[in-house]
Parts: C-alpha cells; structure tokens; sequence
C-alpha cells in the first residue's frame, strides 16, 4: 500500500493514564478529514502521538505510513517522511531566527537523508522561496529576521506555522487547533492560506472547535471524538451539525461513551483536588 | 606531524588535540620551579638585571602565597612537574615560509595564515613559550603603532615597557600573576598612538604543543588617547594524558577617549589549568570591552577587570562559558568603579552539559565617592542535562549612596517541548540542541565580528556533537 496514512485502533497513555482507546482512520493524499469532539476527548492526544512527541505513550494499535511502522520512528524521522504537526501552541526558541530554522527545516525535509552538517538548501533558492512564501502570508521582510516566535502575538504564531507547512510541503498536516485564539481577521487570513496550499498531493488531518477554518476547506470526511475514540463518521454535513447543534446530540447517540466521558472528568477533578 | 593511535583514542570531540615533534627543539627547560630555573630564562633572553631581580621576587611572591580555596579543584597540580621554558625554533620569522615546517603545518591546520591574509592587520603566533611568527600592516607601523612580542619590546621600547609593566597586575596581585611575573615569555605588546584607529583586528594565537608544558605568556597593550584597538586571541593544545599550565598576565591602559576590545576563544584541550589574570584601566571618556569565550581546557579561572579611573570611563565584559564532560568554568568579570560617573555592564551567558560544571563569578564596586556609577549585570546559565551544574556567584560591594546597580541570574534547563518542537520540522536531536544553544548565546555572538562568529558557532557545534542519546 502507497501514499496512505492507516491509523488502526490505536491506543494512547499519558502519564499512565488512557486517552485513546481505539482510533481508526485513514487519509489518502487529497483527502481533507475534520476532527471534531469536546475538550478532552483526545484530539490533540491522536495529533501528539502521530507526530512522535515522548511523552505520549502508544499502548496499542498501529499507524502506518505508505506500508511502514510510523510508530517506529522518531518525531524528526517521521517529519522527514511527510508528517507535519502544526501546534496549537508552537514554542518559543530564542536566538533562532525564522530564516535559518526554517532554511535548516527545509533542508532536511527535502533531503530526508541528511546529517547534520551537511550542506543546506542554496541560499538564493531558498530567500526566493521563502519571500515569495511570506508574500502570501502577509507578513513582511522582517518577519524572517526575528527570533522564532519570541515575542509573536497569537496570530503571528499561527501564520508562522502555516508558512512552515508552505515551506515544507507534507504528504500528511495535522492541524491542532490552529483557529483557536484568533480574531476573525486572522482566522480568515490562516484559512485562506490552508485553502491555498492543500491539493490532490497532501491528506489533511483539522482539528478544530470552530466553523471558518472549514468553510474554506470542506472536509471531506468529518470525525466525531469522544471519550478516546471516534463514535460517527460523516461528510461536510456532519461538521455543520456539530456547529449548529452541539455535541448533546452525539453524546444521547453514544451514552457508553457518554458515560465514560463523565467518568474521566470526575477522575481528573479528583485527582487535581 | 606525529599522529599515534592513542592520540587519535584521546581527542575525541576536540579537533585540535594533534601534536607536533619536539625532537629539533632548540631549548627546553628541565621540569620544576626554583630560583636556577627563574635566572636561566632571564639569562637566556638576555635581560637586563631589573628584570632578571623583578622574577626572582615574584617567585619569593609566590612560594610564599598559598593556593587560592575557592574557585576550582586546584589541588592535583603539580608546579614540579612542568617545563617552563620550552624553546622550539631560534626566533621570530616575518615569513611563514622561514617558519619550521612542523610548527608551520601547525598554524596552517589552525586556519591563521588564511585568516591573516582576508581580515587581519597584523599577527603574532606563539609555539611553546617564544612567539615564532610576527606581522603588522605596513601602513599601521609607518602610523607608529607598535605590535611585537612583549620580549622585543622590553629589548626595543624600554622605557614605554618599564612605565607600565606590572603596574596594572603586580606580582603581589595573586599566586598565579606572581608565577607569571616569574617566569613569563612571549606574548604581545602593543602601543596605538593618539587618535590612531586600527580598523582591523590584531590576533594572537598560541600553541602549547609539549606534554606538561606550562605556558606564561604576558601582554601589555596601551591605547593612547582617542586611539582605537581591537586585539583578539585564540588558543589551542594537544591532548594529553597529564595536565599542562596556562597561566597568562594581561596588563592594559585606555587613555582617555580611547576603545580597547579584546576578545579570547579559548578552546584548550581538557588538560589544560588555564589560570589566568587580565585587567584594563581606564580612564576619562574611554571604553574598554572584554569578549571572553570559553570553552576549552579543564578549568578556567579567569575574571577580567575594568578598573574605572576617571568620569565617563565605560566597562563591558561579554562572557560565554561553555563546560562539557570534565571541564569546569570559573567564568565572569570584575568592575571596580573609581571615580563619578563611570558604568559598567557584565553579560555572562553559561552552558553546561555531560556532567560540565560552569560557574559565573563576578564583582561589582563602588569606591566611596564614585556617585552617579551605573552597573547592570545579566547572567543566564542554560544546563543541558541533570548530571551538569550551574553556580551564580555575584558580589557586590558599594561603599557609595547614589548609585544605580542591577543584577539579573536567569537558569534555564534545555526544553522537551523545545527539542520536540524542532524534531518535529525534521532537526535530528542533535542538530536541535545545538540549535537551541547557538540561539541562547545569540545575543553575545552577534556583537562578534562575523568571522569570529561563524568560529565560535562553529566550535559550540563541535562541543555538543555526540554528546546527546
């Protein structure tokens, strides 16, 4: 199997505790797939795990991609291999300019077998690519010269993660929230350019809370989340109801995992009391 | 060029850990320290009597100080068991091409003929303890500077050299300045006459090359009024089994309106002691600026000062302190403010990783009637692993009311969601640390000339190669 991104059943812990129970889905390149669920039903728990980080525990299950153990890998192999996270809360590294992150980044996608001081992506070619990259962006020459989101204001932060996603092309993006915090300005800024850079080459995974984000880029599958595992698959429509009518509907659908749901809240107030 | 395979074993990350012959050395020195061996490097320089009278006090100096107890581990270092005066070559070439083919290779693998040629008004190479190669831009000499080892300048300048010499740091100073008064060799004098501006820098670069060789270099640079000098250092040595001696003096005046920025990266192999004592003084209106990157050697004890003689003298000090597996940095800065409005500013930035330990330590003064001084001192110390250690130790000592003094500390540990955050765009894990540490130490590299910045990334990269998973 090729160019296919198979989550099957998978399992996650954190800190010993279980958030996912059993996730399935697939994404073809070209697909664009809605995560939907309440707070804590483990959406960003399924995009933490897939991109690597290590405090996420798998227990179970399988991903693979295009035929190979994804789970196999390191978060920097997996990047290499097509995946790409873009986090609802991106980090601050200080003293690293955008440009030379980025031109390092780049380097290493593109060349997936590069080690580390070996030679990067030329100069020009990159400056090029990465000005005309931030045109579309909106955001201005100087931009690039700053330390990578030091001091950027949420909106920044989230244009900075799309111009990475344009800059380094994935087969596979997962989009942790990247509507949330935003004013409506920056929302449509952020969609428009998602819309701009998906195509029939890249599946994308968008978890979100909100309705813009998806009137710009219609998904065509559209996932229900509760309590660690997907309980409905729909279309665009499905994603619309959710907005309009909240998750009441789901929840007296599925009251096991309703029930669950409220069990897990009533763990977590115990534990932090 | 001797290569064996224990060398190869021992260098590990450090690239410059080779060494050279020693079999066509011209004089070395039997091991130990006492008076014979004191008048016998006087005797073979050919100096006169107040000079040879000036070490043998400074050693009675420093049999009679005990060991500093503070700073590092002092007490495996065997003063009998190093050469202190160890001759490589007859003398000082002006032609790389009449220097010793080994000693030649050497400079050349360490980059400094090429250096000379893009971007440096005049060099000074020291091997062993006498300086083998020496330039100045011919346009600067015709201005009057002078650039020469401080041996010539004793012999050419003797009466610029006697009114300044160990004026600044006397023998009495500490244990380690007495032993460098005692038995000092090479190093660089400079003079920059009034209102003379060297546009490019002037580098030293030194080369301990024998086993349990100590090296006892001693500069003297005055910058005359309105005269601007920047001087910049470097220094390497083979790895060795036993540890070996650096123990340099550096004396400097700022006459008023002047600016003085010396730099140092110091990349000494791990059994190197690099004990060390450098002071300015400054007066009226002058700037003086320390650049001090270590990252070499076993331990660092180096402190360089300002001393704040007249109203409007500045001070800097620009330190970075990088400790991996065995090394120790005793790091900082001192700033004595001696007269009214006068400031000083320390900004110390310290890595430490693989059981590393780098310490700041760092004085702030103000003497009575110094009013109106301003101090502003920044420490951030970034520890890479739980097995390494940071330590702050900044006093402050004001014997004035009407000052201002601002002192910042900031520790900070190597991030998982960092390293996570930057994996995840494809860095492997080495790759994102050190781009976590060059980003840290950003803010000092950038005041560096771009040569030297690219070298001093370029040398924190090799230090955390390997080091990490």
């Amino acid at each position: 199997m090729t160019d296919v991104l198979t989550i099957s059943d998978l399992q996650v812990s954190v800190a010993d505790t279980p958030i996912l129970k059993g996730v399935d889905i697939e994404i073809r390149p070209g697909e664009i797939h809605a995560l939907m669920g309440p707070n804590g039903s483990g959406k960003s728990t399924l995009a933490y795990a897939l991109a690597g980080h290590p405090l996420y525990e798998i227990t179970g299950g399988q991903v693979m991609i295009d035929g190979e153990d994804l789970l196999e890998m390191d978060a920097n192999q997996r990047a290499r291999r097509g995946v790409f996270l873009a986090f609802q809360y991106p980090v601050t590294i200080p003293g690293v300019k955008v440009a030379d992150f980025l031109r390092h980044a780049v380097s290493n996608i593109r060349n997936p077998g590069r080690k580390e001081g070996e030679s990067l992506i030329p100069m020009r070619e990159f400056r090029k690519e990465l000005r005309s990259q931030m045109d579309q962006l909106g955001l201005d020459a100087e931009f690039a010269r700053r330390y990578l989101n030091d001091g950027f204001s949420g909106g920044e932060k989230k244009r900075m993660e799309i111009l990475q996603l344009a800059m380094l092309k994935p087969r596979f993006a997962l989009l942790d929230e990247t509507d949330s915090g935003l004013d409506s300005d920056a929302v449509r800024v952020v969609s428009e350019g998602l819309g701009e850079l998906t195509g029939p080459e890249m599946g994308v995974l968008i978890i979100t809370h909100h309705e813009r984000l998806l009137e710009f880029n219609r998904p065509d599958y559209a996932h229900v989340m509760l309590a660690g595992r997907i309980v409905e698959t729909g279309d665009a429509d499905l994603a619309q109801e959710l907005h309009a009518n909240g998750y009441a509907a789901i929840r007296q659908r599925h009251p096991e995992a309703a029930a669950e749901e409220q069990d897990q809240e009533a763990q977590q107030v115990a534990s932090t009391t | 060029m001797v290569t064996d395979a224990k060398t190869h074993v021992a260098i590990g990350d450090y690239q410059y850990g080779f060494r050279d012959p020693t079999d066509k050395y011209v004089f070395t020195s039997r091991k130990g320290l006492d008076a014979e061996i004191v008048a016998q490097i006087s005797e073979m320089k050919g100096e006169p009597g107040w000079m040879r009278q000036f070490r043998l006090d400074a050693l009675k100096v420093f049999d009679a100080k005990p060991l500093p107890q503070w700073g590092g581990q002092l007490d495996e270092l065997n003063f009998q068991d190093i050469f202190y005066y160890v001759r490589a070559s007859e003398g000082q070439e002006k032609s790389w091409d009449d220097v010793p083919e080994d000693i030649r290779k050497t400079y050349d693998r360490l980059g400094i003929p090429e250096a000379e040629k893009k971007y440096l008004a005049g060099v000074k190479a020291q091997y062993e303890s006498e300086v083998v190669y020496g330039s100045l831009e011919e346009g600067l000499a015709r201005q009057g500077v002078i650039f020469t080892d401080t041996d010539t300048a004793l012999r050419e300048h003797p009466d610029l050299f006697r009114e300044h010499f160990g004026t600044i740091i006397p023998p009495s100073d500490n244990k380690f300045a007495a032993l460098n008064s005692a038995v000092w060799s090479g190093g660089s004098f400079i003079y920059v006459p009034p209102g003379v501006n060297i546009e490019f820098p002037l580098q030293a670069y030194f080369r301990i090359n024998t086993e349990n060789m100590g090296q006892f270099e001693r500069t003297l640079i005055i910058v005359d009024e309105g005269a601007n000098v920047h001087y910049v250092e470097g220094c390497t040595a083979p790895t060795y089994s036993s540890e070996s001696l650096h123990s340099a003096v550096v004396e400097i005046v700022v006459k008023r309106g002047g600016r003085c920025r010396y730099t140092t990266i110091q990349n000494w192999s791990n059994n190197i002691y690099n004990l060390v004592t450098k002071r300015a003084m400054v007066y009226g209106d002058a700037l003086m600026e320390w650049v001090d990157g270590n990252l070499g050697s076993k331990l660092t004890m180096k402190y360089p000062a300002v001393y704040l003689m007249e109203p409007g003298a500045r001070g800097e000090t620009l330190s970075i302190a990088f400790a991996a597996a065995g090394q120790h940095q005793d790091a900082g800065a001192k700033m004595v403010h001696c007269a009214p409005h006068t400031s000083s500013r320390i900004i110390s930035k310290s890595i430490s990783k693989a059981g590393g330990r780098a310490s700041y330590r760092g004085l702030v003064k103000v003497n009575n009637n110094a009013a109106h001084c301003k101090s502003h001192v920044v420490c951030d110390a970034l520890i890479l692993d739980p097995e390494s250690r940071s330590d702050t130790y900044p006093y402050i000592e004001i014997d004035e009311d009407d000052v201002v003094i601002e002192h910042e500390a900031r520790v900070s540990k190597i991030g998982e969601e960092q390293l996570f955050y930057l994996m995840s765009r494809g860095m492997s894990e080495t790759e994102a640390s050190s781009m976590i540490v060059t980003g840290f130490i950003e803010p000092l590299v950038k005041e560096l000339p771009m040569e030297y910045a690219v070298e001093m990334n370029r040398l924190i990269e090799l230090q955390m190669e390997g080091s990490i998973g």
